[in-house]
């Protein structure tokens, strides 16, 4: 699988070249006869990529993470029954029916992948990147962790367990990054800075106090 | 299927490339790609496990070299021309040559959110005790189905401890094949770096897979 989907190496380019015209007239075609024979609504699809761009996004998985960190009730209810926990936020539905929340700790380090496609918790984290869906992620994350850390410039101590989560089925992990230090008596939403969406799958450490102005 | 989508440690593939402040979508034909994929499910009949495997049922070299909303467009393609709802002409002429199938009814706007909201849960009641508890040592089958399994190739035949049971799901091997949602128990299964990688392999690593009770065997 092409590591991007019109592009070389992760450089950016907004040029056409005839491979991806041909994709996209492929889909305009592919659409209107769709919508000419009466299976999809058009409207229905703006409101599908609208909900995916705009409303379903990592900043859920902030939040959660955020109330994790501040609210000790809360945290315990989300290691118990992630479902039941995120729901109470509102954050539920396609790809997130039946969540898990993996909790890192200074002894062991969790990491979330995909072998077989590109499973991923949508409700809050909104749909994957393109690394998550890449073959150097999908083949590497579970043989080789410490690399694809190394790839995302994390290091880590060599005696931290690294625990990897394939998702094979429809469970769908969350990871709960741990918080960091100096932020005794900071606010949900002081600490929903501090949160990446990459320290939500395992691929990256939160931000310090320091990181943030 | 042993097809190039399981890549679970597969080698040559280089170093992971982030990149920086990533769209949701490259180019407006992705977005069209990914809500057609999702609003055709439902009028065309079709559930996630026959998805996942129209989509990596190809031969290695076209999976490998289509980015992934380009498998998305194929296997959508496919489950669409399996079920006559298009021709395979009409795909490549980009125009309509026959007449609809009957009955069709797309996802109306105001069913989409509700539709997102509630989503497709996997669990079922559970029609017999489960097999294994947490804690007993299993090993994964051996098997080697051609049609859509979930159980990837780096795990088969390796030893390993069952970490958690999540219930009984829909057992994606026969729901995929539109033979029945078959619910089986589910278990986290975890595996030591050394048991699937072998000497050399960092001590500290473990990995788990989610695992039907199907694919395990006791030890």
């Amino acid at each position: 699988m092409s590591d991007h989907d019109h592009d070389h190496h992760g450089h950016h380019h907004d040029h056409d070249h005839s491979e991806l015209s041909e994709t996209e007239l492929r889909v305009r075609a592919l659409e209107s006869i769709l919508t000419e024979k009466g299976y999809v609504d058009p409207t229905s699809l703006d409101l599908l990529i609208d909900l995916y761009e705009k409303k379903i996004g990592p900043r859920n998985g902030i939040r959660v993470v955020a109330k994790a960190w501040s609210d000790p009730a809360y945290r315990e209810r989300l290691m118990k029954n992630a479902s039941a926990a995120i729901a109470e936020l509102d954050y539920s539905g396609r790809q997130g029916e039946h969540m898990v929340v993996v909790e890192n700790t200074p002894e062991q380090h969790n990491m979330v992948v995909c072998t077989l496609c590109s499973c991923y918790p949508h409700p809050v984290l909104g749909l994957p990147p393109v690394w998550y869906k890449s073959a150097p992620y999908r083949s590497r994350a579970v043989s080789d962790p410490r690399g694809v850390l190394r790839d995302f410039g994390v290091t880590l101590p060599d005696t931290t367990k690294i625990r990897v989560w394939d998702s094979t089925a429809e469970i769908r992990y969350l990871v709960l990054p741990m918080r960091p230090e100096g932020t005794e008596g900071w606010s949900a939403e002081q600490l929903a800075e501090l949160v990446t969406r990459d320290s939500m799958i395992g691929t990256g450490l939160p931000k310090q106090p320091g990181e943030i102005a | 299927m042993d097809g190039a989508h399981d890549m679970g440690g597969a080698k040559g593939f280089g170093p992971v490339v982030p990149e920086p402040n990533e769209p949701v979508f490259h180019g407006d034909w992705e977005r069209r790609a990914f809500a057609l994929t999702v609003a055709m499910a439902r009028p065309g009949g079709w559930n996630i496990d026959m998805s996942r495997f129209a989509r990596e049922n190809r031969p290695p070299e076209d999976y490998l070299s289509k980015s992934y909303f380009q498998i998305w467009l194929a296997g959508l393609e496919t489950l669409m021309v399996e079920r006559g709802l298009v021709t395979r002409e009409e795909i490549e002429a980009g125009k309509v040559l026959s007449p609809p199938k009957p009955g069709v009814k797309p996802v109306a706007p105001n069913e989409v959110t509700p539709a997102i909201r509630r989503g497709g849960p996997t669990e079922r009641e559970a029609k017999a005790p489960a097999m294994f508890a947490v804690g007993d040592t299993v090993r994964m089958k051996d098997i080697h189905p051609v049609t859509h399994t979930r159980l990837p190739q780096y795990v088969r035949g390796h030893l390993g401890t069952i970490e958690l049971n999540h219930g009984c799901h829909v057992f994606p091997d026969t729901n995929s094949l539109g033979q029945g949602e078959d619910p089986q128990w589910l278990y986290t299964v975890r595996f030591d770096g050394p048991e699937l990688w072998g000497n050399g392999t960092d001590p500290t690593l473990s990995v788990s897979v989610d695992a039907w009770e199907s694919y395990l065997e006791r030890v």
